[in-house]
């Protein structure tokens, strides 16, 4: 028997990528079943996690499945018999699962699946977009924002901690730019097995779980008589989502060190007129143009959303008054939505209905199909933003940026 | 979870267990055979059983919220998803118990489907499942030859001709569903050459069905029947004549009875006699007892005969391969 002790902190440092900071996770969680299927971008965390399970570093049973839907499918039924899931898809594969992940929010089944954002293909395009796991923000899926593969490996953490407390039983889909997150490599602080253990109990289904000690039956016909009531318990397990995160989050700070506020991340934004507000890596060139903005003596900040569902409404409410405008970067569309903004747009105007104060909001859609967003591109934005908080408004609502006329 | 249970052959249907495990509290329609196989299904798999079942009559009918008839643990799955619930529930099951996180003991895993949801929408999926030879499982398609519960539209299933609501005979065109049933099991069987156990059946055969479930399950790995079930409503007869459609189905030679087990074929009761020579029923005794057949001429019938004499008198093995390219 050793007995060596670890000294120092029970983390090491590796570079890796976005999908390897989740399979690494899969490890650490010792999750029982996952499901593949090919697809770029997300199809990076399966080869990650099968080269773990092939060198047997990750124990569970892997199967490829002949379809996403399947995929889905599986997972979805692993869980209902106790067993802790993970799995993932990308753009086109997701909408090819969607029936799966409609109704895993109605059986109340927690999933973790990691989305590796890509454009919805034809005309021809796989680069990042938020339009696929945009596209279930209505049914019960809780979802997740990462914008660097630290994030990616701590999130996952946090998903199955929230997505398997009895409170929320829900499926929960951590969102990462495709080729900015699932390809590209950074520091990443992995933590060791019993810091993971600490902080993530094991996935307990209790009187929920599908064993012939426990003949229930799942999901019968309901229909008109009890629907409603059922949809009503469901909204009330994303509305106590909330607090699940807020305190899983502050457990992962006292535990990792780590981790910030649960919904927002903030960047220089206490003394900021105008703020930008967006979701995933484009933080980065975000935070760039911003300390080189205020070199100059703008004073412009960025907020990023980490959650998306639920919607971090109150936070934003009370954060975003002080500002003199406000302008939201969308990586998608809403054809048709209300000034024919994107999602993250439609939202933050719509909880800021509720305001004391009609700050400017301005939307932005940038960066689809894995355009790049560039920092001459952010600067224009918060251009744009700033004359719109000099007069007090503007005519023009919404931009797409950087779109060839 | 390496093992299964072994669950011994039944000598009669004296010796099947009185036990019920589906019982009251499902709203099918009188006669019913798909209840039936239900019933018998579950009667010899026994109560350390997981049942998931797709979308279709036998969910939609038979498990209204607070009246489910099953005593064991059941589950709903996608329409097109037996394949997919039967492979996560054999893994999330096989999982914890390799884990140590649930008690070791072997658990049958039953989904099953109908024509729609497995011949048609589910056939990638069941096929998967048919490949993944460490996970027990059985997966059962009652045939009722029509997606019955959304009020009886043509399958892939359904027979030549037949009438429904998606192919109604008109004046211009008699015959609206023109193409021949799928085959199924023989695909199944031919595709999966390691799937060691695959058969079909018929409740009017009810000691032989509850057999093929016993043997799906004991053999291990992942197993496949296909049973045929007349259905009153779709069909259009008497309820009351529910197992002698069945029978006729079979001595007619239109549904053989057969299953193939490591490879080898082997056609059993009726289905075995009738390859050995014996002079099979006139399909026009079958035909002529359903509604959705009433509108057949002599022509049609004819049609009808030639095919099935086609499959017993040319195919390699009637109703399970088809003739080779060598053959006359
Ligand atoms: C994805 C999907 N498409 C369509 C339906 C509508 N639907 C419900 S039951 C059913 C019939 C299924 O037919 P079959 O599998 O043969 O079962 P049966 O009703 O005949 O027992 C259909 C089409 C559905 N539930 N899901
Ligand atoms: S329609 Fe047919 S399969 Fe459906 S419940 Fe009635 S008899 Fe059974
Ligand atoms: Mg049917």
């Amino acid at each position: 028997m050793t007995t060596e002790t670890r000294v120092g902190p029970l983390e090491t440092e590796e570079l890796i990528s976005g999908s390897e900071a989740i399979a690494r996770a899969c490890a650490l969680a010792d999750v029982d079943v996952i499901t593949a299927y090919p697809i770029r971008p997300y199809d990076t965390v399966m080869q990650f996690v099968s080269k773990l399970i092939a060198n047997g570093e990750l124990t569970c049973e892997y199967i490829v499945a002949e379809s996403e839907h399947s995929q889905f499918e599986i997972v979805k039924h692993a869980s209902a018999v106790g067993a802790r899931v993970f799995t993932g898809s990308s753009g086109v594969g997701w909408f090819y699962a969607f029936e799966a992940l409609a109704v895993t929010c109605g059986l109340r089944l927690p999933m973790v699946a990691m989305v590796g954002n890509r454009a919805l293909d034809d005309p021809g395009a796989f680069g990042c977009e938020h339009n696929d796991a945009l596209a279930v923000r209505d049914l019960g899926w809780l979802l997740n924002w990462a914008a660097t593969a630290q994030d990616c490996i701590d999130t996952a953490f946090l998903a199955w901690r929230v997505a398997e407390d009895p409170r929320v039983f829900l499926p929960c889909a951590i969102s990462t730019d495709g080729a900015f997150l699932t390809h590209s490599q950074q520091i990443v602080k992995v933590p060791d097995r019993s810091l993971v253990d600490k902080f993530l109990p094991p996935y307990d289904r209790g009187k929920f779980q599908l064993h012939p000690d426990n003949p229930i039956t799942i999901a019968p016909q309901v229909n008109e008589d009890w629907l409603m009531e059922i949809r009503r318990q469901t909204d009330a397990a994303m509305r106590r989502a909330r607090d699940v995160i807020i305190e899983a989050h502050q457990e992962f700070v006292d535990i990792f060190g780590r981790g910030g506020d649960p919904f927002l991340e903030e960047y220089m934004t206490d003394d900021a007129d105008v703020v930008l507000i967006g979701m995933g890596t484009l933080a980065l060139p975000l935070k760039v143009t911003v300390r080189r903005m205020r070199e100059k003596g703008h004073k412009v900040g960025f907020i990023r959303v980490k959650w998306f569902r639920p919607f971090p409404g109150p936070e934003l409410l009370e954060l975003l008054p002080r500002f003199k405008a406000v302008g939201v970067i969308d990586r998608d569309y809403s054809l048709g939505s209300p000034l024919n903004g994107g999602v993250l747009f439609n939202e933050v105007r719509s909880i800021m209905y509720s305001a004391p104060e009609r700050v400017p909001i301005i939307g932005f859609v940038a960066g689809l199909g894995g355009r790049e967003i560039t920092i001459p591109s952010t600067r224009q934005m918060f251009e744009i933003t700033q004359k719109a908080a000099d007069e007090g408004g503007t005519d023009q609502e919404l931009h797409w940026i950087g779109v060839r006329e | 979870m390496t093992t299964t249970q072994q669950l011994v052959p039944l000598r009669g249907v004296k010796q099947s267990p009185l036990e019920e495990l589906f019982t009251s509290g499902h709203r099918t329609c009188q006669g019913c055979e798909s209840a039936l196989v239900m019933k018998l299904m579950i009667k010899a798999a026994g109560p350390r059983t997981i049942v998931l079942g797709s979308t279709g009559c036998m969910y939609v009918a038979n498990t209204t919220y607070y009246s489910t008839p099953w005593v064991v643990p059941w589950m709903h799955t996608q329409l097109g998803s037996s394949g997919s619930a039967a492979l996560g529930t054999a893994a999330g099951l096989k999982a914890l118990m390799r884990k140590a996180k649930m008690k070791d003991e072997p658990i049958n895993v039953i989904a099953f489907c109908g024509d729609g949801g497995g011949a048609d929408m589910g056939l990638s999926a069941i096929s998967a499942a048919l490949t993944h030879n460490e996970y027990n499982l059985l997966i059962l398609l009652y045939d009722n030859e029509s997606y019955a519960n959304t009020d009886i539209q043509v399958s892939g299933s359904s027979p030549w001709g037949a009438n429904s609501t998606f192919s109604p005979p008109g004046t211009l065109h008699r015959i609206m569903n023109r193409r021949w049933k799928k085959n199924t099991a023989g695909m199944l069987a031919a595709g999966h050459p390691q799937a060691r156990y695959i058969a079909t059946g018929c409740a009017s055969y009810a000691t032989d069905m509850m057999n093929k479930v016993r043997k799906a399950l004991t053999i291990g790995g992942p197993t496949f029947m296909h049973t045929l079930d007349p259905c009153p409503k779709g069909w259009d007869y008497d309820p009351m004549y529910s197992h002698e459609l069945g029978v006729l189905a079979v001595q007619t030679g239109i549904w053989v009875q057969y299953e193939v087990e490591d490879g080898k074929i082997t056609l059993n009761g009726p289905s075995k006699v009738l390859a050995r020579g014996k002079k099979r029923l006139p399909v026009e005794e079958y035909l002529k007892r359903q509604g959705r057949f009433a509108h057949f001429t002599p022509e049609d019938v004819a049609y009808f005969q030639s095919q099935i004499d086609e499959m017993w008198e040319k195919w390699w093995i009637p109703g399970v391969v088809p003739p080779g390219p060598q053959d006359p």
